[in-house]
């Protein structure tokens, strides 16, 4: 498989990403640029990400803006195909913008931009610590909405402690029900706040986020 | 004839508006007195072109729908002039 990563005016995970995916996970990596719109290049066995950043400096709303840009046309298109597609932090919010997940991310509940490692439960393990860095992290979406995604078991990663409880203080940004991932109902489409692609490297002293890309993306067996 | 058209847009009643809260605790730390509560939305301003006022509360109710709110966790309110 190779991967695809959109940069929009506002990105700055994008290298990150492509650092993590080409470097530390040995895999084909192409960068994408907002204002094209061709995907041709890419079969639904391909992945796109939506990385990391402050697409069009976040006005109106975390992701709304970009989610009218040429090339989000065609993700979406791609996405409805059945092409997997990822979206970290800013991905995730322009994913939920777009409507290829569910529910909406808020204003962290307690007013501040975090910046820390916390750790994660879901696909790939439990007690994996992976980094955040979010000032709109907070999913959520109605009642009907949640139970649904968990019972389609569409949520993919929840904010835990050390040893994979999940609690509230565990919480970093008042989540509803810990929730820091889903994908939607098909398997195809996965959002999730937490930076799996800062977590790659062993020489910045930490590879959690290898098993996060590896179970979802790269050697996921069958969908979720 | 051009019409000005507002969408103001405010959070949903039921969700935490952190910062309203923190707006609020600026004004207590004030002095101010009796301020129960703090909410904090947009104004978006438009200058739309249409031939009714109702056509260009049409063309607004269209952007706010399609854009300037997202329904997952605001609500808005057109008004034309």
């Amino acid at each position: 498989m190779k991967f695809g990563i959109v940069v929009f005016p506002g990105s700055n995970c994008d290298r990150d990403m492509q650092d993590s995916l080409q470097n530390d996970l040995n895999q084909e990596v192409v960068m994408l640029w907002h204002k094209d719109k061709d995907l041709s290049m890419f079969s639904t066995e391909d992945c796109i990400v939506l990385p990391g950043g402050f697409s069009y400096g976040d006005y109106l709303r975390c992701g709304a803006i970009a989610r009218f840009s040429p090339m989000m046309e065609s993700v979406i298109a791609f996405a409805n195909k059945g092409g997997k597609v990822l979206g970290v932090c800013n991905g995730f919010q322009i994913l939920c913008e777009s409507h290829l997940l569910p529910g909406a991310l808020l204003r962290n509940a307690n007013q501040k931009f975090i910046c820390k490692n916390v750790y994660l439960t879901g696909v790939g393990g439990s007690g994996l610590k992976i980094p955040i860095a979010h000032g709109e992290g907070r999913y959520f979406a109605d009642e009907k909405t949640l139970d649904a995604l968990e019972a389609n078991g569409q949520v993919i990663y929840r904010y835990c402690d050390e040893n994979g409880n999940i609690t509230a203080e565990a919480n970093p940004n008042g989540a509803i029900r810990n929730i820091a991932g889903i994908s939607n109902k098909e398997g195809n489409v996965f959002g999730m706040m937490p930076h799996p692609e800062r977590a790659t490297s062993a020489i910045l002293g930490n590879t959690d986020g290898r098993a996060i890309l590896n179970s979802l993306l790269i050697n996921a067996a069958v969908t979720i | 004839m051009t019409y000005t058209v507002q969408v103001k847009v405010m959070p949903l009643k039921d969700l935490l508006d952190p910062q309203g809260k923190a707006v609020m605790g600026g004004l207590s730390n004030l002095g101010l007195q009796g301020v129960a509560d703090v909410r904090i939305g947009k104004n978006i301003s438009m200058q739309i072109d249409a031939a009714t006022a109702d056509e260009a509360k049409a063309i607004a109710e269209e952007a706010a729908k399609k854009l300037l709110a997202n329904p997952v966790m605001e609500q808005y309110e057109i008004s034309v002039n």
